[in-house]
């Protein structure tokens, strides 16, 4: 078997007194698309965070690409990273987020194209050929020139879809990436997302609420609760014939079955 | 006792005098607001260090300068650096001072202007992989500036009405000169009295061109295409 993109190897981390995870082991292999669902609190989000490196962890290590997220080798041990390796690995990943976080100062073009330009030094003619590329894959062509602060929330975050593309990252975050919108601007949102799976093969780690997109879309789904997978499976199998009681208990709450 | 008599013969007689120290005064605000706000800026990117140390030792220096007098200061800079070598002439001097005391100041607006940017500004920052730098001076400051203006404005002012403090260290700004025209003249009233209406004057133009940079200003900040 091939080594997983992402792997959880005994994670553990706290926010204060509060335990997130205490003994974390997840693997996500390459190509995979995975969804993460469950209850507020359970974690979601957090998992999320820590392999964007906005959060730290208390323990453990994780490996992407079969290189430490969180660790560097130095003098054949391994210590906390410094900013470089971060900043290194970080170029594995890219993340859409619940609240767009579009830069409000720039226009649309600019929010796509500043990340390319300032950190892969790519030249302002490709950076915006890309962007331009990028809107029409999810459909804001006619948006480049306008700013964020002109566009529905669907579209911002259609907007944000482009930005994390254009970095061109292996490995794709969804954190709730509709749960800020209005329900009829959902569907929009989600059909960037399906569309842009059918063209290219991603990695894919999203959080949702969306249980019909989770299982139209994933090839594995995550039933998360205080700080641990209690079920996975393929999408069939985990909505049609959960095996624990705490799934049924939430799939039941949410679909109102 | 002499009655009060305005002279106004003797008013047009020493304007020119007291425009031309007017340069003077208004070149030691523009250049000391321009030290100020790059000290302010210095001060407040380091209370942000990750270093405790620095954080540190950069909140006591800057207690420091807002606890001791500007004049204090002045002089400090003025009498006793010379004895470490080093010496400035007056208007550096002035410079210098204004620009460290009000730049403390300043650090306290800019600090909050950047506290108030929004942290998902800052985490998509991070996820697009932006540098430190970058993060800054292309997300953080274009959009922390608005918010900053009308104190930042404000304390330029105020240096600017603290500049007389400067004619303790024989630089001839607008009241030096205008002490000295009295004494050579015997003559108080229309000196001093020009001075603050330059005071008032100059003060009102400011406050009226940081409104309108302000209102005119973007309300998301601010970037080239």
């Amino acid at each position: 078997m091939s080594t997983p993109i992402i792997e959880f190897k005994n994670v553990k981390k706290c926010f204060g007194e509060t335990v997130i995870f205490s003994d974390f082991n997840f693997k996500v292999e390459e190509n995979e698309i995975v969804s993460i669902i469950g209850p507020s609190g359970s974690g979601k989000s957090t998992l999320l965070r820590i392999l964007m490196t906005l959060e730290g962890i208390d323990g453990g290590y994780i490996n992407i690409a079969g290189e430490s997220l969180w660790h560097m080798l130095w003098q054949g041990q391994y210590v906390p990273a410094n900013n470089k390796h971060l900043h290194k690995m970080r170029n594995h990943l890219g993340m859409v987020f619940q609240h767009f976080n579009l830069f409000p100062h720039m226009t649309v073009k600019r929010n796509i194209t500043e990340a390319p330009m300032r950190v892969k030094g790519i030249s302002r003619e490709e950076a915006e050929a890309s962007a331009e590329r990028l809107l029409q894959l999810v459909g804001l062509a006619d948006k480049a020139d306008s700013y964020p602060n002109d566009l529905s929330g669907g579209q911002k975050q259609r907007v944000g879809i482009a930005r994390a593309l254009a970095m061109k990252p292996s490995i794709l975050l969804l954190d709730e990436i509709t749960s800020a919108l209005d329900p009829e601007l959902v569907d929009e949102v989600l059909d960037v997302i399906r569309n842009l799976v059918k063209e290219e093969s991603f990695t894919m780690l999203l959080v949702t609420h969306e249980m019909y997109f989770a299982r139209e879309i994933s090839d594995r789904v995550c039933f998360f609760d205080k700080g641990a997978i209690v079920e996975e499976g393929k999408p069939e199998a985990i909505f049609t014939q959960p095996q624990e009681e705490r799934t049924k208990a939430f799939l039941n709450a949410y679909l109102g079955q | 006792m002499n009655g009060f008599h305005w002279d106004w013969a003797f008013m047009w007689e020493v304007f020119p005098i007291i425009l031309s120290a007017a340069k003077v005064t208004l070149l030691a605000t523009l250049l000391g607001s321009i030290f100020a706000i790059v000290m302010g800026l210095v001060f407040a990117l380091l209370r942000r260090n990750s270093s405790k140390t620095i954080r540190l030792s950069v909140y006591w220096v800057v207690e420091f300068i807002r606890s001791t007098p500007l004049l204090v200061q002045i002089f400090f800079l003025y009498y006793v650096m010379p004895e470490f070598g080093i010496s400035m002439s007056p208007l550096v001097t002035g410079v210098f001072a204004l620009g460290l005391h009000y730049g403390a100041y300043l650090s306290e607006v800019f600090r909050s202007g950047i506290d108030g940017i929004e942290k998902g500004q800052w985490e998509a920052a991070r996820a697009l992989n932006l540098s430190k730098l970058d993060t800054y001076k292309d997300i953080v400051l274009p959009q922390a500036i608005r918010p900053m203006i009308p104190a930042t404005g404000n304390y330029i002012i105020a240096m600017f009405k603290e500049t007389p403090q400067l004619s303790a260290i024989t630089l001839l700004e607008m009241l030096q000169m205008a002490k000295i025209i009295g004494s050579e003249n015997f003559r108080y009233l229309e000196p001093f009295t020009l001075v603050g209406v330059m005071y008032l004057v100059f003060s009102l133009l400011a406050a009226f061109g940081i409104h309108q940079l302000e209102r005119r200003f973007p309300k998301e900040g601010f970037s080239l295409k």
